[in-house]
């Protein structure tokens, strides 16, 4: 995993362009999840060396950016920081399957190569669809629609405590990291031993402060259920998103949109 | 070791999903309504714990290098094992959705590799055995390195299976184990090493927080059915998995959308399936010629022999090939025309209307 403190500061970020405005944004949060939950079964049910045919999709996160105002870079920075397992898994293909799969004028493509790139393509639909998911609902309303879609009462509570606690601890974390390294002469990290006092203080203080908020909580009669600020409302316009969204993904898994376009032109050329 | 979405099928996702919502659900009933009111603080504090002790650094011995916590296993030895699983969902959920580690749609996996397996198993048969009720720094340590590598491994080998049955990686079982294994052997010991520094500190400073201590049900009482139902799961998702994996790889219904065809190699004798893909062919009508790459005397030079590789070759002409990528091209090249102009609309609609 990445370094959490650079991390954080994603989380923040996404976190600001959840709490924009933008028809996207309006959407209730459930028929996002659905569309998305949809959106990547069909993108990884292609044939694993499907690449041209996975193209139309594209056309889903590029609508989204751009409706739901997601600056690119933004998104751009997190596939770079989260390619490193399906790269490196992936990059097996094209050593292992060396079977030419495909002619391009004088270039033969192996098989290999070709569900290399599939997957490289997979991994950019999926991640940015996630990502567009969250940077135009926000987690806690996302939590929100997992629990009213049936999701475990408990596991739903569980996610947005936290999701409340991961920046208080972040914060006490780090300025036990400063501390430790201003008196340790630039090392950067501590021994095992070290390490166990210092998580481990962490931790009791982590402990003591979930034994406070409980009491807090207690205090401002709390019954075992957290109740969403917002209520949810389901409109036309979310019935319309999803349908529509559906409807595009079956007639871009089979409709074969990119070698018909590709034929199409080709014709109109010769 | 988290398993991306772009490496997984969808009837893998789904029944690792199920299976995980299943144990999910049966973690939250596992806990009871009075005990779930005093714990829910508990548990969000102990979960964000785990993301910011990774924050803190340590090196490892000889190595050099520097690691950082996993979670499973402590947050097992904290909180009992039905909350700790429910904790881990939370955290690898914040994972995928935040940082993008591991899918939306391989959360299911993720789940059940990292938490199943530490909460259900390793910690009521393994970690309470060996600690035992009133562990010393030695059995501490043994108990948590044996369980760190013992719960890495087996996470380690669920994601070989899932990618295999999966089939986007072309890894050979063979070749994955042995990447993987070893790789999370060092990574367990270490786990394990973590897991004993923090075990140690606490139980030496305020054993009480400890769900080792006395007060909490000796290792003799812990029940086996959580385990025995999460093999019945497994059992029950593998057979799923397999008769769905069957199911939508009818022999060379995928492969033969893409063959091509010529007549003497239609004639060529490889019976029994001919007949088969010849009715194919009729009906996948819209790329009109199809074959059968491995009687193609033109391929007839390559080394590998073809006949029983699964994935043997379909070669596609260079016409349907071209088009591919020029309509692919022209796909993407549409969609961000698309995505710029809303964008551009956008902003002279919001400069027209301010």
């Amino acid at each position: 995993m990445m370094r959490l403190d650079a991390a954080l500061g994603d989380v923040d970020a996404l976190d600001r362009l959840a709490a924009g405005d933008s028809p996207v944004h309006r959407l209730d949060p459930r028929a996002k999840l659905i569309a998305t939950a949809a959106f990547l079964v069909t993108a990884i049910s292609y044939p694993k060396h499907d690449v041209a045919e996975l193209t139309p999709l594209f056309l889903y996160p590029a609508t989204l950016l751009a409706v739901g105002r997601v600056p690119t870079r933004v998104i751009g920075r997190y596939l770079l920081l989260a390619c490193p397992f399906a790269v490196l898994v992936g990059a097996f293909n094209p050593l292992l399957d060396r079977q030419t799969a495909l002619h391009v004028g004088p270039l033969a493509v192996s098989g290999g190569w070709l569900s290399f790139i599939s997957i490289l393509v997979r991994f950019v639909l999926t991640v940015s669809a996630v990502l567009l998911l969250l940077a135009c609902t926000g987690y806690v309303a996302v939590c929100a629609a997992m629990a009213r879609l049936g999701a475990p009462r408990l596991l739903v509570m569980q996610s947005l405590m936290l999701y409340r606690f991961i920046f208080i601890l972040a914060d006490e974390a780090s300025r036990m990291v400063r501390a430790h390294s201003l008196r340790s002469l630039g090392k950067h990290s501590a021994s095992i031993q070290t390490w166990g006092s210092l998580a481990g203080n962490l931790l009791l203080r982590a402990y003591d402060r979930g034994l406070r908020v409980h009491t807090a909580m207690l205090a401002r009669g709390f019954d075992g259920t957290l109740h969403p600020v917002r209520g949810l409302r389901w409109s036309g316009r979310d019935t319309l998103f999803v349908v529509g969204s559906g409807g595009f993904l079956v007639v871009a898994r089979y409709g074969h949109l990119a070698v018909r376009l590709g034929q199409w032109t080709m014709g109109m050329l010769a | 070791m988290h398993m991306a979405d772009a490496l997984i099928s969808p009837p893998v996702g789904a029944a690792l999903w199920v299976a995980s919502m299943g144990l999910a659900a049966y973690s939250a009933r596992q806990i009871k309504p009075e005990v779930a009111e005093r714990k829910i603080p508990l548990m969000g504090v102990m979960g964000a714990f785990v993301f910011a002790a990774q924050m803190i650094n340590f090196s490892i011995p000889v190595t050099g290098s520097s690691g950082h916590l996993g979670g499973g296993m402590i947050l097992a030895i904290l909180l009992g094992p039905h909350a700790a699983f429910l904790v881990m969902f939370s955290i690898l959920a914040v994972q995928a959705l935040f940082f993008a580690d591991g899918g939306l749609l391989a959360l299911g996996c993720n789940v059940f590799n990292l938490g199943f397996w530490p909460c259900f198993v390793i910690y009521p048969l393994v970690f309470r055995r060996l600690a035992g009720g009133s562990p010393t720094r030695g059995r501490i340590l043994t108990a948590s390195v044996v369980s760190g590598v013992l719960s890495l491994q087996l996470g380690a080998f669920c994601v070989v299976l899932e990618t295999l049955v999966s089939g986007i990686s072309e890894l050979p079982f063979g070749a994955f184990v042995l990447l993987m294994q070893p790789i999370h052997l060092a990574i367990g010991v270490v786990e394990g090493l973590v897991t004993a520094a923090l075990v140690s500190f606490v139980w030496r400073a305020r054993p009480e927080v400890l769900e080792l201590t006395p007060g909490a049900p000796t290792p003799g009482t812990v029940s086996l059915k959580p385990v025995l139902t999460g093999f019945a799961m497994v059992a029950l998702v593998t057979g799923a998995l397999l008769s769905w994996f069957a199911s939508t790889h009818p022999d060379g219904l995928e492969w033969s959308m893409a063959r091509t065809t010529g007549k003497e190699e239609l004639a060529a004798p490889t019976d029994g399936i001919h007949p088969t893909l010849a009715g194919l062919q009729e009906k996948t009508a819209f790329l009109p010629d199809y074959g059968f790459a491995e009687a193609s005397e033109a391929e007839g030079a390559d080394a590998e022999p073809v006949e029983e590789a699964p994935e043997q070759w379909p070669t596609v002409s260079a016409g349907t090939s071209v088009a591919g990528v020029v309509g692919g091209g022209m796909v993407l090249a549409l969609a961000v025309l698309i995505g710029v102009s809303l964008r551009l609309i956008r902003r002279r609609r919001n400069v027209a209307t301010p």
